[in-house]
């Protein structure tokens, strides 16, 4: 089945997605360049500084990613349950919505009017354009998550006692992630931050604004990082020639992640005074939970990637990674992304250590570690994916694979460049989110030559990101007409029944509800409880 | 449900190695009594100065009166932290008492293990002992507006016997 309308919607909102990211790379670029003291007098200014720093969060971590979540989802859910959408006006209303809210955010972060960085940070007080804009984005981005759920609910209501396949029920697990993880920064926006920028409340309790962000905190990169997981386990085994080692195991993997990304938020607060240690340290256990799902994956997709390279032929020990088809776009990416995901993996967990934390909280060694593991792993896998389902969205063969496979390279060098140095910034005690290093210290002239990798990284992924740009573009009047149809990875055992928590939701959302009612609850019932303080407006 | 033999081990695997890493770190929380800055106790922010401890007189080193070692009290404001130059004696039991006077910012001394959060309208504390004598910065590491990188104060650790240390 091919439907042209959820091609369209799927292209726009891809579109919208990457053409935000090449914005959001330029900004990067002047940022690195001007840390490092590279810049010409009259662009060195904290002003230009921080108003594109906050241009360039949103546009990646919103704009991009809840773009290309959308958008992933749409095409898959549609080819793989065999399906018109839901609701199409609701959908094209929700991307409008979305783009509006993205558009609001803009024209105000531009002017440098809201350069308190994607995280808010208040009680510095941004324009109330920035709120209402990101209020927007997240309303929006629910219609997605409604016709999901609705999609699939309609499927099973056609097919009683029927596994879900594995690639819808990744992205329904995704929809109901979403709807979990964002109440958090739903309520800050909406009950804290409108009301005190538009002045109808006088001061706001940072304390709750920074616990009801920790909410969300964790489980968005979840949010980001779904679709990468979900073309693992359904589009990377086929594209790599051979079989789904388990799918099962990717129905575990993703409720594990559903059940345990939410309600661990207060790693993000270890170092902050307004939450005792006792629910520090709950959270901090439910955050190593998080890393089964990740190890499970690891196993299930190199297993995978394994049958395939034997499949066609690999011999030894290793011979099969050398007989994987590398020269597949979509196979290159998740093999790249998986390398990062190393990485990026340790640095997570050193993160997530009650105690290591100290030495790294507020360092450019997180900035790094962020940028290493969503810019390398998410992205990369953002980039496979685009380049796998051009061909069925556009009707055409992409214009170049050998084009597709150096701007892939090109990124995953960019990234290790750009985010190793940055690590080690960190480990040297340099702080975050500082446009320049006045300090009168000798670590300045420590930091000095990684500074200038992070500039080569940065310019390397550049070019890649414009790379992509033409790729993309070329591929729409490429004059080969190409296969649309979408086939999803058969596992090497088929799934003829399934336990009912491993092909719905009511168990997991309650068993999400009592775990969030236990790790929130209280946290955020003392500030009712307490006697607080709020906070007045500051600006920057 | 099908769940392959080596998938299985994995799985166990992966469950032994996520049990020994909370383990290492549990009891190290407990041996050691390591706890990052959790001592939720709310402030006035506004009226900072007006309170006895964050006065700007009472500011700075002072004997613990709870007991052995020295108490530090700071203001966190933009853009310093104030008293902008402490020195400590090392190996010596030190709480730092910070509160912050406007937005939010981020007290890190590299190297060492002094570093928490300084959110307006609540209090941060931390125990901590310097076992290197030297020059140290006192970095804010928390976005707290365009002067962000400018603030920055400075810590002195002299050894413990030392004539300065026996000075205050």
């Amino acid at each position: 089945m091919n439907d042209s309308h959820v091609n369209r919607l799927s292209l726009a909102n891809y579109w919208v997605g990457f053409l935000a990211l090449v914005a959001a790379v330029i900004l990067g670029v002047f940022q690195v360049a001007e840390r490092a003291d590279l810049l010409p007098d009259g662009l060195e200014s904290p002003v230009l500084y921080f108003a594109s720093m906050s241009t360039h969060g949103v546009l990646m971590a919103y704009v991009l990613t809840t773009f290309v979540v959308v958008g992933f989802g749409y095409h898959t859910a549609a080819t793989s349950l065999k399906q018109p959408l839901w609701n199409r006006p609701l959908a094209w209303a929700g991307f409008w919505v979305t783009l509006l809210g993205v558009l609001l955010a803009a024209s105000v972060l531009l002017a440098g009017r809201a350069s308190v960085l994607y995280t808010f940070y208040p009680p510095l007080r941004a324009n109330p354009l920035l709120y209402i804009g990101a209020a927007l984005l997240v309303v929006g981005s629910w219609v997605w998550c409604l016709q999901m759920i609705m999609m699939t609910l309609t499927w099973k209501r056609a097919h009683p006692g029927e596994p879900v396949p594995l690639v819808q029920f990744g992205n329904t697990t995704n929809a109901t992630l979403w709807l979990w993880t964002s109440l958090g920064v739903a309520a800050e926006v909406i009950f804290q931050l409108i009301p005190w920028s538009l002045g109808l409340k006088d001061t706001v309790d940072v304390g709750l604004a920074r616990t009801l962000f920790s909410w969300t905190l964790h489980a968005i990169v979840y949010f980001w990082l779904f679709p990468a997981y979900i073309a693992m386990y359904t589009l990377v085994p086929r594209a790599a020639g051979g079989r789904l080692f388990s799918d099962e195991m990717g129905r575990v993997a993703f409720i594990l992640l559903l059940v345990f990304s939410v309600p661990i938020g207060f790693h993000h607060l270890y170092m902050d005074p307004f939450q005792a240690a006792g629910w520090k340290f709950l959270h901090m256990l439910g955050t190593f939970m998080v890393m089964l799902p990740t190890l499970l994956t690891g196993f299930t997709i190199i297993a995978s990637l394994e049958i395939a390279g034997r499949l066609r032929g690999g011999r030894g020990l290793l011979g099969w990674i050398a007989a994987l088809p590398w020269k597949d776009p979509l196979v290159l990416a998740a093999i790249q992304a998986l390398l990062v995901l190393i990485g990026g993996g340790f640095g997570g967990a050193i993160n997530a250590s009650y105690a290591m934390n100290t030495m790294v909280h507020n360092t450019q060694w997180v900035t790094g570690h962020f940028h290493m593991i969503w810019g390398g792993t998410a992205v990369l896998m953002y980039f496979g994916i685009a380049y796998h389902c051009w061909p069925k969205l556009t009707g055409r063969r992409l214009a170049s694979a050998g084009m597709a496979r150096a701007q892939l390279w090109l990124w995953f060098i960019g990234i290790n460049v750009l985010t190793i140095p940055w690590h080690v910034l960190g480990l040297l005690g340099q702080p975050r989110r500082i446009s320049s290093t006045p300090y009168d210290n000798p670590l300045v002239a420590q930091w000095y030559p990684y500074e200038l990798a992070m500039v080569a990284g940065g310019l390397i992924l550049l070019v890649s990101a414009l790379l992509l740009i033409v790729n993309l573009a070329r591929s729409h009047g490429s004059d080969a007409e190409a296969d649309r149809e979408m086939l999803y990875a058969e596992p090497v055992h088929p799934v003829l029944s399934l336990p009912k928590p491993l092909n719905s939701f009511a168990l997991w959302n309650w068993i999400i509800l009592i775990y969030m009612v236990a790790s929130y609850g209280y946290p955020i019932a003392q500030f009712f409880v307490l006697k607080t303080y709020g906070t007045t407006p500051w600006g920057i | 449900m099908h769940i392959d033999a080596t998938e299985r081990k994995w799985m166990y695997v992966s469950l032994v190695m996520t049990a020994v890493m909370v383990f290492v770190l549990a009891f190290y929380a407990v041996a050691s009594n390591i706890r990052p800055p959790s001592n939720v106790e709310t402030i006035d922010s506004d009226r900072l100065h007006l309170t006895k401890e964050f006065a700007e007189d009472n500011l700075g080193v002072k004997p613990n009166p709870d007991g052995k070692g020295l108490v530090v009290t700071m203001v966190a404001a933009r853009y310093g932290f104030y008293p902008q130059h402490i020195k400590v004696p090392a190996d010596t039991p030190i709480r730092f008492r910070i509160a912050s006077f406007d937005v939010l910012h981020g007290l890190d001394v590299p190297f060492t293990n002094l570093s928490t959060m300084v959110v307006p309208g609540y209090v941060s504390e931390v125990d901590t002992e310097f076992p290197k004598p030297g020059e140290y910065p006192m970095f804010c590491n928390e976005y707290c507006g365009l002067g962000h990188d400018h603030m920055w104060s400075r810590l002195t650790v002299v050894s413990k016997g030392s004539a300065e240390a026996h000075q205050k």
